[in-house]
């Protein structure tokens, strides 16, 4: 019973590192660059949700929309600063760019409101006790489980039946085969930003509601771990990002459930090194050779 | 209907195009024919939009076209069928021919150029659902020409299309090239295959290291010694 229940705090842990890894898989599927800013966008999404509770006093699903609207224009930005007029610079010009934008976005938030973390109100969502066959689920890790797969279905829809999912496709595929067909990769690609970026917001809001504690620098072990679950999955391939965060997530939770919560973290990272020892095209992903 | 009017393109340092000047009238076939690297795709590309030239202009309908983005380019009439096909591999080939029709948005005019493109090429009909990387070469070659037709365009820029295609391949592609002519599309032919593109076209251009040194009727220039020396494989 031990086991099962750790298999559902790993499934909810995975579904945020697997929302965060959406964002850096579709990134990279188009313009072929870790956005390491990507886990302070996230961090974003979460203080952005926190004000929205306790400022606005908006409830959970307002919260979650208003973060993942604010963390979408925040990607946009970035892309159009900081990225954009890199677009035919070395691939390591763009790298260390994105590093810097992290750090910016962090010491930025210590900036404006301090370093001091502060507490999501545990009262957002009705949180009962659920036994069901000798295992306690929450009725908060439900609802967020359920937000998460609603939003990942969601990004299977945009991707595969509207126009914009196609032509991000078709970019992420061959760019300049898709300008020949008229599509505006500038255009393309700041989408792409945008909806990654809502996915880091939505992932925010969600780990402060089961995590309760939120900090300007809570984004960098989330944003590398999510880091891994992409490339566990194959670093460009969407579903490969879901199932690498699950994955990710349940591991984990095992490793702490066995007793050595301490190794979390190693373990994370030793799954990196091994896929990218013995699979480094990920699970998901094919051989495939650089195109010269 | 388009003139290039001189135009200097280059990578970097290196100039691609020597002063290229070139007309095309409505209804033609043209070609260009020349050797691997003498600047062909160069030039549709810069047609394209995708390369703007340093000098010089292009001139569509009356109006410049240099420079401006892939994007305006086609939505005015100008679909490129470019080297190697470059068709969505990870996408089906129905897929495939929506992103033909990106910037359209008269559902019923683009359902009619499904059927044409499906008439044009049944093979594509009846692979419509299947991955477009599962296709055969000369079937992708179809495919690459059907997205491009499903832009509705006035122009056709096609960068050798016989490419690595066996030789009865090669026949059917350039017998479509023609009915798509024939039913008013006007084509710039780009080819190393200079007998069959003489074969097809109504006036050609001979290209050489970024500067055009031939130009007249097809049948000129299949009696022209010179282009049957260097292209025609004569004696």
């Amino acid at each position: 019973m031990e086991l099962i229940q750790q298999l559902v705090n790993g499934i909810s842990l995975g579904s945020i590192y697997a929302l965060i890894a959406l964002g850096y898989t579709m990134v990279y599927g188009i313009v072929r660059l870790i956005n390491f800013a990507h886990g302070d966008v996230f961090m974003v999404g979460a203080f952005v949700g926190f004000y929205a509770i306790t400022g606005l006093h908006l409830g959970f699903f307002p919260a979650l929309l208003l973060a993942m609207v604010v963390c979408a224009l925040l990607g946009v930005f970035i892309e159009r600063i900081a990225y954009k007029p890199l677009r035919n610079a070395t691939r390591i010009a763009v790298l260390i760019t994105a590093i810097g934008v992290s750090l910016l976005i962090e010491y930025g938030m210590i900036y404006a409101r301090g370093a001091q973390p502060v507490a999501y109100p545990g009262t957002i969502l009705p949180d009962k006790k659920i036994e069901l066959f000798g295992v306690t689920i929450s009725s908060q890790s439900i609802l967020i489980l359920c937000t998460s797969i609603v939003l990942m279905i969601l990004l299977q829809l945009i991707v595969h039946k509207t126009k914009i999912g196609k032509a991000m496709r078709a970019v992420s595929y061959d760019a300049e085969a898709a300008r020949l067909m008229g599509i505006n990769v500038d255009n393309t690609i700041s989408a792409t930003f945008a909806i990654g970026s809502a996915l880091a917001g939505a992932a925010g809001v969600i780990f402060g509601i089961y995590y309760i504690k939120i900090e300007p620098l809570m984004g960098i072990i989330p944003g590398l771990k999510a880091f891994v679950a992409a490339v566990l999955g194959g670093i460009g391939i969407i579903p490969g990002a879901m199932v690498g965060g699950l994955v990710l997530g349940v591991i984990e939770s095992l490793v702490s459930g066995l007793g050595y919560s301490l190794w979390r973290d190693g373990v994370a990272f030793i799954v990196l090194i091994l896929i990218l020892i013995f699979r480094p095209s990920g699970l998901f992903g094919k051989n495939v050779k650089e195109k010269v | 209907m388009l003139k290039v009017d001189s135009i200097d393109v280059f990578y970097g340092n290196i100039q691609a195009l020597k002063g290229v000047s070139l007309e095309i009238n409505e209804g033609e076939i043209v070609t260009f024919i020349g050797a691997n690297g003498a600047g062909k795709s160069t030039l549709l590309k810069t047609i394209s939009g995708l390369l703007k030239p340093k000098n010089g202009d292009i001139l569509y309908e009356g109006q410049s076209i240099a420079g401006k983005a892939a994007q305006m380019i086609v939505k005015q009439g100008i679909s490129h069928v470019p080297e190697g096909r470059r068709i969505f591999a990870n996408m089906t080939v129905e897929e495939n021919l929506e992103l033909g029709a990106f910037l359209r948005k008269d559902k019923n005019e683009i359902q009619k150029d499904f059927e044409k493109v499906y008439h044009l090429f049944p093979r594509l009909h009846e692979r419509r659902k299947q991955l477009a990387g599962t296709l055969s070469g000369g079937e992708q070659q179809m495919l690459a020409i059907g997205r491009a037709l499903m832009a509705r365009p006035r122009l056709l820029l096609l960068d050798e299309p016989s490419m690595g295609l066996a030789p009865l391949l090669v026949k059917t592609i350039f017998r479509i090239i023609e009915e798509i002519n024939s039913s008013g599309t006007t084509i710039l032919l780009v080819e190393q295959n200079a007998n069959m593109a003489l074969s097809v076209a109504d006036r050609a251009y001979v290209i050489e290291s970024g500067r055009v040194v031939l130009s007249g009727s097809a049948e000129e220039l299949n009696a022209s010694e010179q282009v049957k020396m260097a292209y025609l494989g004569g004696h």
